[in-house]
């Protein structure tokens, strides 16, 4: 495949963590990958992917700050494709809840993000999630662990979808409690895990979304 | 639970090349941190660590490139330690391709940095790193060292762990001074001890010589296991110690 058939895909880069292995996960997944902070580059692009480590708060601020949350409500509004990653995930509902900080998100999905209930924390590791069948993230990947790095999580899913829109996919995993691991729902995807992170399978899952994106 | 125990490699870095014996049969360059990490990660290692222990500030900037490139070919977590004292050496190791960083001696000296790197980055980039040994000089009976275990502080073992954690600390590096390089096995003792009072993951280190050594240190409650010149050595592989744990009944990734 030579690069110009390649999907785009820009990371956000808005001041979050390590990014750099997101880039070179993408690459090996197939796409034409660019780190950039540029709103209409961000916004032109087949794909969005929105990074995040830290703090919820810190992690809405930085969004804040260089208009991230702009980008990415343009860019659902006109059903443009976007992967939200751990912290990336987490801002995509209401609200967080942490350190008994409550902090506002993007409110793309009803619910609150809030502590797990586990003996340890964070939950550090590799897991198993449970994809539904009609999974598009999950095609063709069955019965392989995902790494995460997390102390908070979705625990509740609330949105009604009714016809003519489809059902998302949820993927959802334990840890002490029951927690969304992914969501897939229209043009805006999020993993709770590290896909740049969770070796070989990681890479497939990548694959398989920047995949959908030649399909728009 | 159902997340999978994970095998950690460690590797010793100086000025872009592992320092401990490498030996490795079908390697090009042994001495190729970059390489070396690339073959642990084909054997299925669930994470890798750098041990910085470059003698001189400007030599770390060799370690920051050798964690890009091992970064750009290796889909794992990378935790690098060794020389870590402020805020602004985590930014740039994470800026580098890390995902963690190990912190130890720094933070015995001024114990605030925790809480500095907590606050900024979140508790789970941060590891505390401990070597500890065996001392009558403690309630525990386990004191926290420096320079590899030749100078023993004041601390007692378990208050400092509990204290990091406090401070901000998401995952402590348990590491035996006293079992390290006897490959006689794990400070079960001090393993079980240490999961007792923390509330995040213990991943134990020091005395692996053989893949029986491995299932105990999981039962005595680690999460994560981490050893260097058995896996450096070609004693063992990766896949042989998760062989064994599996054949224990503790969860791996396969």
């Amino acid at each position: 495949m030579s690069a110009s058939s390649q999907p785009n895909v820009v990371v956000l880069d808005y001041g979050s963590g390590n990014v750099h292995s997101a880039v070179k996960a993408l690459e090996a997944a197939g796409a034409n990958v660019e780190l950039t902070g540029n709103r209409q580059k961000a916004l032109d692009a087949d794909g969005l992917l929105v990074p995040g480590v830290g703090a919820f708060s810190a992690v809405m601020d930085q969004l804040a700050a260089s208009r991230g949350a702009e980008v990415i409500d343009r860019r659902l509004a006109g059903g443009r494709k976007v992967l939200g990653i751990c912290v990336g995930m987490q801002v995509l509902f209401e609200r967080g809840v942490e350190r008994g900080v409550d902090t506002e998100g993007l409110g793309e999905w009803p619910g609150v993000v809030t502590e797990l209930d586990a003996p340890v924390l964070p939950h550090i590791g590799w897991n198993t999630v449970d994809a539904p069948e009609d999974s598009v993230l999950f095609r063709g990947i069955r019965d392989e662990r995902f790494y995460f790095v997390h102390s908070y999580a979705a625990q509740e899913w609330t949105l009604d979808v009714t016809p003519p829109f489809h059902e998302p996919a949820l993927t959802w995993a334990e840890h002490g409690t029951r927690f969304l691991a992914a969501v897939e729902n229209g043009p805006l995807s999020a993993t709770q895990f590290h896909p740049e992170k969770s070796g070989e399978a990681g890479i497939r899952l990548l694959n398989n979304w920047v995949s959908s994106l030649k399909t728009d | 639970m159902t997340v999978a125990c994970r095998v950690i490699p460690c590797l010793d870095v100086a000025d872009g090349r592992v320092v401990k014996g490498v030996n490795f049969q079908n390697l090009r360059d042994a001495g190729d941190p970059v390489e070396l990490a690339r073959r642990y990660y084909e054997q299925g290692a669930d994470e890798l660590t750098f041990l910085d222990v470059t003698a001189t500030v400007d030599n770390r900037a060799t370690t920051y490139d050798v964690v890009t490139r091992t970064a750009e070919q290796v889909f794992i977590p990378l935790t690098v330690g060794g020389g870590i004292r402020s805020t602004e050496d985590v930014a740039r190791l994470q800026g580098s391709g890390a995902d963690k960083v190990g912190v130890n001696s720094a933070a015995i000296a001024r114990p605030a940095l925790l809480g500095e790197i907590a606050d900024r980055f979140g508790a789970q980039v941060l590891v505390l790193s401990l070597d500890v040994k065996r001392s009558e000089t403690t309630e525990s009976g386990f004191v926290v060292t420096t320079h590899g275990g030749r100078t023993e502080t004041t601390l007692d073992a378990l208050a400092w762990a509990r204290e990091a954690i406090e401070r901000g600390a998401g995952e402590l590096l348990v590491n035996s001074i006293d079992a390290d390089g006897t490959k006689e096995g794990f400070d079960l003792e001090l393993l079980t001890l240490m999961r007792d009072i923390s509330s995040v993951p213990v991943i134990a280190s020091g005395g692996a010589g053989r893949v029986e050594h491995f299932p105990p240190a999981i039962a005595a409650g680690a999460d994560a296991v981490l050893a260097a010149s058995v896996f450096h050595s070609g004693q063992l592989t990766i896949g042989d110690v998760k062989r064994e744990l599996a054949s224990e009944g503790i969860l791996v990734r396969s």
